[in-house]
């Protein structure tokens, strides 16, 4: 059972495979389309600008692997991974589509921007990772969040002046707005529960 | 709500951890993995780790050393020291760090800023501005405090926030290993300048000193390191000392 964690060369991947690595999960950090496509669960990470990476997952062919795992492995999009699932970003650029709904850039008045640090993740589905794992606090660093067409996609939510969507769910899409590798405790619960997804939907 | 941030700093020589007063005299301190790794036990929010040899060694961060440092670490981890180029930041970056700090390359070459956010995001870029105190106002300094730059702190803040910078790290030299408490003028001047987060750094050594700095509007972190090396406070005391003084502080590791 392998996880493939996409690498979009840029940032920090290392990161996410490593705090799985940590769990146990057997992860492989990859930029061929193939490997994802095989993939047991799958992890899009990506930090920096959403038309970048867009373009270098339509450019891969990643964007296409991605979707056929859509709906039977488990995906979780995290960051601007979790923006890519989504149609578009105000940011520029075309995302996967996956989910319905767009990027915007955070209205935060006079506050400080981007969005870091730490701050209250709280659950508000019934089922799906975020339910699982419950309220904590989880390690932000943003400018832009998600704005799903479709208000029961959110599964947490958080507030920076006022509320945004922290998380997502769909079946088996999942999407967080923090990081979880960089959340402490916390943020290993929600990738515990990741792979335990994964566990289940591999048996 | 956003919780303010307690960040650890290492100062890196080799493997070792070192502490100077006033960017001056060294001693050695421990391994950076085993101190970052027990300051997340302790409550720590963030990393800060600095290899403060690597600019006057003409090379950037020991990779092996933000490597081992960020395998093992569960919160965020920023690494400087001698970033020169946006290649050096897309390295340090790819070996684990979760931001790079720039200082004296970017006064040399203000637009390395905007090459790393544009390359990583403005997340992903921190600039360290250390300050000292003249008649004039608050003089930005280059080298590790040792070389006058012709920039003071507000144009200078206001410049990288343009360039794309995604928080502003901010030393008081003259506070720096003193525990007289951090430079708040001086943070007050950074915050009017830009609307990015910004780290207190320089002088703090107590619950009070950190109150003092997170109560300027624009201030969401300030960073200890001497302190806690020494073990005069623990992370953990030192946040609950905060909490009583009703700063809310992360609870937990």
């Amino acid at each position: 059972m392998t996880v493939a964690v996409v690498n979009l060369e840029r940032g920090n991947l290392q990161s996410v495979a490593w705090a799985l690595e940590r769990l146990n999960v057997a992860v492989a950090v990859t930029r061929d389309p193939q490997e994802v496509a095989r993939a047991r669960g799958v992890v899009l990470p990506g930090v920096g600008h959403y038309a970048a990476a867009a373009d270098e997952l339509a450019r891969t062919g990643m964007d296409e692997a991605i979707w056929s795992r859509v709906g039977v492995v488990p995906v979780l999009g995290i960051c601007l991974g979790l923006q890519l699932l989504f149609e578009s970003s105000e940011e520029g650029g075309r995302g996967l589509g996956v989910l319905p709904g767009t990027v915007e850039r955070l209205d935060v008045g006079s506050a400080p921007l981007p969005h870091m640090g730490w701050n209250q993740v709280q659950p508000t589905a019934a089922a799906g990772l975020l339910a699982e794992v419950g309220a904590g606090e989880a390690y932000f660093c943003h400018a832009f969040a998600v704005r799903p067409r479709d208000g029961l996609l959110a599964s947490a939510v958080t507030e920076y002046q006022r509320p945004f969507v922290s998380a997502v769910q769909k079946g088996l899409v999942a999407g967080v707005q923090f990081h979880p590798e960089r959340s402490g405790a916390y943020g290993r619960r929600v990738l515990e529960a990741f792979s335990r997804q994964v566990a289940r939907c591999s048996r | 709500m956003l919780r303010p941030r307690i960040i650890a700093c290492l100062d890196v020589a080799g493997n070792e951890v070192v502490k100077g007063i006033q960017f001056g005299s060294l001693r050695a301190l421990g391994r950076p993995e085993e101190l970052a790794a027990r300051y997340e036990d302790e409550g720590a929010d963030e990393i800060v780790l600095l290899d403060i040899t690597a600019g006057a060694e003409r090379r950037g961060p020991d990779l092996a050393v933000v490597e081992r440092t960020a395998r093992r670490l569960g919160i965020p981890l920023t690494v400087g020291g001698g970033i020169q180029a946006a290649e050096t930041a897309r390295v340090v970056l790819a070996a684990g760090a979760d931001k790079v700090s720039v200082n004296s390359a970017a006064l040399r070459t203000p637009a390395l800023v905007g090459q790393i956010a544009e390359q990583a995001g403005s997340q992903a870029v921190v600039v360290a501005v250390d300050v000292r105190q003249e008649p004039g106002g608050h003089r930005v300094y280059a080298s590790g405090g040792r070389t006058a730059t012709s920039w003071w702190l507000g144009p200078w803040v206001a410049e990288v926030a343009a360039r794309g910078a995604g928080e502003v790290l901010l030393t008081s030299i003259d506070r720096d290993g003193t525990g007289q408490g951090y430079d708040v003028g001086a943070l007050g001047q950074a915050a009017a300048a830009a609307r990015l987060p910004l780290i207190a750094s320089g002088g703090g050594a107590t619950a009070h000193h950190v109150a003092q700095a997170l109560a300027v509007p624009g201030v969401t972190g300030a960073l200890l390191a001497g302190v806690l090396h020494r073990g005069d406070v623990t992370l953990a005391a030192l946040k609950d000392a905060l909490r009583s003084q009703g700063v809310w502080v992360r609870v937990g590791r």
